[in-house]
């Protein structure tokens, strides 16, 4: 008997240590900066009546700060605030001088930039000079940096750019070079109307060469390893942690300008977890994503954003090699006018966004006297049935057919589920003979498919990657990367290539170029279908005051941001 | 038992090493890229990135070049946060799977134990119906919804504890705990119940009850001990499972556990991570295996560990 309990006390022990050790290694792990303890109060600047705090949320992590790196919005977000380059886009989202002390002097032949570098500090107190615009721009087109926004955006834009990702010169050879200390001589492939938006984004950003060759493959790697020169300095970022801050940067050159002495971050990819967060006064922010958005709709908090991201329909002419039926006109301009959009972002987005009949999105880009591009165009098509049945009549006797089948293509959120059972609905019943299937597939699957052209209509979307319209309207050249559907006219060939080349010292002319070729994209050829402009929905709590969201770039500036009647509340 | 013990951690390494291979492999036949602007560049442009992290080479040479770094104990580095080793990422985020996975594993057995231990002895009582009705729950509910549920009433609405986030010290804990909770146990409430009625009605017991001990002494001493059995089988890969994170209670609670990064590895097609992960939640479920294994006989002698020699 007694051995049988002393047996029994073993078992207990063993199944107890599996816990225990458990335990054990929790304590250890828990206390490495992965889980910071925020709980410390925050000094409170003496000429701020209140206390200058903001808590915001993240739908995802960080996963790097190297500006040469960065591809994601987190990342692109974070840099806006930490660093600054030569621009910085403004309240009105335009580009003003930053790093440069005033307006660049560009050659008659608007090839070679000349700028002139303020009084400026990293966050060690060293110099920003023009040499760590010209390390940092050369170190991302560096083959060993393997950098995938580095040869994207200054290909066609900096000198020699193009021929270095080719590998036919060598990096070192790229178009920027600092003349002295304070003055950086930039030389441009060929002239680029939108060169100064350009100056304002992430991957032009500066990099002190002294501390990034110090720190090596550890730079940006966590908060400890980076310098900033913006108005903010990460904190307790440990490189993959879910929580962050960023605190008032001293050394900044316009410090007096920024109120908030400390943002905090947690990330936050559950929407009614954030929901919950924002009432219980933890965040200041919450974004609400489509089935919250009715919830809300009446909230006083509520705030709408409309975002420079279009979608639309790309309708592929050539699958497997085959002619499929989209490539005639007609069964294109049929489709594109069967659907009501307004009920689409009515009902079934609901979630801030705007029917589009365009390709540039609204409030994007603006010229010298601040109209907006799409003054120019207006809305080109729309919804309209019976247009769209005689068209359709038309393209089925072209074809000698009778019914057609075609596979939509989409994303596999349920939003996206939604909104292709919501198209299928509307295109079969007002387009007889017309069957769609679905296909629904997680992002990088449609990329695939997209790459192959192996889908007849697919739901697809763009955001800009600089302030100009080119950045949506290059996306359909004849073979070009984006293309992928045998879209093919020379026509806007031309105009695209003009507005990249002879137009581009000649802003008006360029525009109206741009313009003719969303006309001739949307309303002649039907070679796409837009459906919608991407708006956004948020929770602000109304003591926060002055934050500034950009359309390219970094989602939001913080510099002049600031907290006003919290403590009244 | 040390002869067992060395043959059986020799097959693990086999079964890793065949693990290993087959995610290598599969995770290749994955559509897409870790390159996460391969659409925006140029061939060219591509080509540079990709020799950058070796993807340029044959899959075989890629597949040895990973086996000999991994033979080596280094799991490389990520692809999707630049320059951080895949080794200290699962360091990082192990800690707070582990405590909220050793918690509910405690809390759901020990709860989920005495719910059926009760419902045993009390058959088709009124205990028996409510304990069983519990279990029902606990499986039927799927742990979102339970943990929204809890995050409601006990966050938002009565603000006891708090709603989300790893920075209140144990209060943070709670919440997901509990939810987390629900499957073991519901589990080992039906498991100890059925094996209990098993077992009570066995030849042994009454022979027990005939010689004058008591229900008490009876239903822990006697039964309890063969009941528990077939819960030590399950409970293993469980533990392994609760420990090393669910993907649905950390996004709820904004955890930073391993779960729900090993699943947004495969979102971005993070082959380290991807590779790191799996490898560590299957050395992981072969050594609580191991250990359920060795726990039998000592739980109950009559099974011999070196079964299959003789």
């Amino acid at each position: 008997m007694k051995k049988n309990k002393l047996v029994w006390l073993l078992s207990l022990i063993l199944i107890l240590s599996v816990f225990l050790a458990a335990c054990g290694d929790k304590e250890e792990v828990t206390e490495t900066p992965a889980t910071p303890t925020d709980k410390e109060e925050t000094p409170v600047v003496e000429d701020v009546e209140e206390e200058q705090v903001l808590n915001l949320m993240m739908g995802a992590e960080i996963p790097t700060m190297d500006s040469s790196l960065v591809t994601d919005s987190v990342g692109f977000d974070l840099l806006n605030n930490v660093a600054e380059g030569l621009y910085r886009l403004d309240e009105n989202n335009v580009p003003i001088p930053a790093m440069a002390e005033a307006e660049p002097t560009v050659s008659k032949d608007g090839l070679v930039y000349t700028f002139t570098i303020r009084d400026a500090n990293w966050s060690n107190g060293t110099a920003v000079t023009a040499g760590d615009f010209e390390f940092a721009w050369k170190r991302a087109m560096n083959p060993e940096t393997a950098s995938e926004y580095g040869p994207y955006m200054m290909s066609g834009v900096i000198k020699n750019a193009t021929e270095i990702s080719a590998g036919e010169v060598d990096y070192t050879e790229l178009g920027v070079k600092a003349i002295d200390e304070k003055t950086l001589e930039v030389t441009l492939e060929k002239p680029v109307p939108y060169f100064l938006s350009l100056m304002a984004f992430g991957t032009y950003l500066p990099l002190n060469e002294a501390f990034v060759t110090e720190q090596g493959a550890d730079y940006a790697t966590n908060s400890e390893t980076l310098l900033s020169n913006g108005p903010f300095v990460l904190e307790a970022w440990d490189g993959t942690g879910l929580s962050w801050k960023l605190v008032k940067n001293d050394q900044y050159w316009d410090a007096e300008t920024v109120q908030l002495t400390e943002i905090n971050y947690d990330v936050v990819k559950e929407t009614a977890t954030g929901l919950n967060l924002y009432k219980t006064d933890k965040k200041d922010r919450a974004g609400l994503s489509g089935e919250f958005a009715a919830q809300y709709a009446n909230d006083a908090d509520l705030e709408k954003e409309l975002e420079s991201v279009l979608f639309y329909f790309k309708f592929n002419q050539e699958r497997n090699g085959e002619a499929t039926p989209l490539a005639n006109v007609n069964i294109r301009e049929a489709i594109s006018k069967a659907y009501n959009k307004q009920d689409l972002v009515d009902v079934v987005l609901n979630n801030g966004s705007v029917p589009a009949n365009y390709l540039v999105p609204k409030e994007f880009t603006f010229d010298a006297n601040g109209v907006d591009f799409r003054e120019i165009n207006g809305d080109l098509g729309g919804f309209n049935v019976e247009e769209a049945q005689a068209a359709w009549t038309k393209g089925l006797a072209e074809l000698g057919v009778e019914e057609v089948t075609l596979e939509i293509l989409g994303g596999d959120s349920d939003v996206a589920k939604k909104m292709d059972e919501y198209f299928k609905a509307q295109l079969q019943g007002n387009l007889p003979g017309l069957t769609i299937t679905l296909k629904q597939v997680p992002f990088s699957v449609r990329l695939d498919l997209d790459t192959n052209q192996d889908y007849d209509i697919q739901s697809a979307g763009w955001g800009p990657d600089y302030q100009d319209p080119n950045t949506f309207m290059n996306l359909f050249v004849t073979d070009g990367g984006n293309n992928m559907m045998s879209y093919s006219n020379p026509e806007y060939d031309k105009l695209i290539a003009a507005a990249a080349a002879d137009l581009a010292t000649d802003p008006e002319a360029r525009w109206t170029a741009l313009a003719d070729a969303e006309k001739i994209l949307l309303a002649e050829d039907f070679a796409i279908a837009p459906n919608y402009q991407r708006g956004t929905m948020l929770l602000v709590k109304p003591y926060v005051k002055g934050v500034v969201s950009h359309s390219f770039g970094g989602d939001f500036s913080y510099k002049w941001a600031y907290i006003e009647g919290k403590d009244a509340q | 038992m040390t002869k067992y013990i060395i043959r059986r951690v020799f097959y693990m390494f086999i079964t890793l090493f065949l693990i290993a291979t087959a995610t290598f492999f599969l995770m290749k036949t994955l559509p897409g890229s870790p390159i996460s602007s391969a659409s925006k560049l140029s061939p060219d442009q591509l080509a540079i990135v990709e020799a950058k992290y070796g993807l340029d080479e044959p899959l075989p040479v890629q597949y040895g070049k990973y086996m000999l770094n991994l033979a080596q104990g280094d799991l490389g580095n990520s692809f999707y946060f630049k320059g951080a080793s895949v080794t200290d990422l699962i360091i990082s985020r192990l800690g707070p799977s582990l405590i909220l996975g050793a918690q509910a594993m405690i809390l759901g057995v020990s709860i989920g134990i005495i719910l059926g231990m009760i419902a045993a002895l009390r058959q088709n009582s009124i205990w028996d119906y409510g304990s069983t009705f519990l279990a029902i729950l606990g499986i039927s509910i799927p742990s979102f919804v339970f943990a929204s549920f809890l995050q409601y009433w006990f966050a938002v609405q009565w603000e006891i504890l708090p709603v989300a986030l790893w920075d209140d010290g144990w209060k943070s804990s709670v919440l997901p705990s509990i939810a987390l909770a629900m499957g073991p146990l519901a589990i080992s409430a039906r498991f100890i119940r059925t094996e209990m009625i098993e077992v009570l009605s066995s030849d042994y017991i009454t022979l027990a009850k005939s010689k004058g001990a008591n229900g008490f002494e009876v239903a822990f001493k006697h039964a309890f001990r063969n009941a528990i059995i077939p819960l030590v089988t399950v409970m293993g890969p469980l533990t392994a499972g609760l420990l090393t994170g669910s993907l649905v209670i950390e996004q709820i609670f904004a955890i930073p556990g391993i779960g729900e990064q090993f699943v947004k590895s495969i979102m971005v097609n993070d082959f380290s991570i991807i590779m790191g992960t799996t490898l560590f939640f299957s050395v992981f479920l072969i050594f609580m295996i191991l250990l359920v294994d060795i726990l039998y006989g000592i739980i109950d002698p009559r099974i011999r560990l070196s079964g299959g020699d003789s």
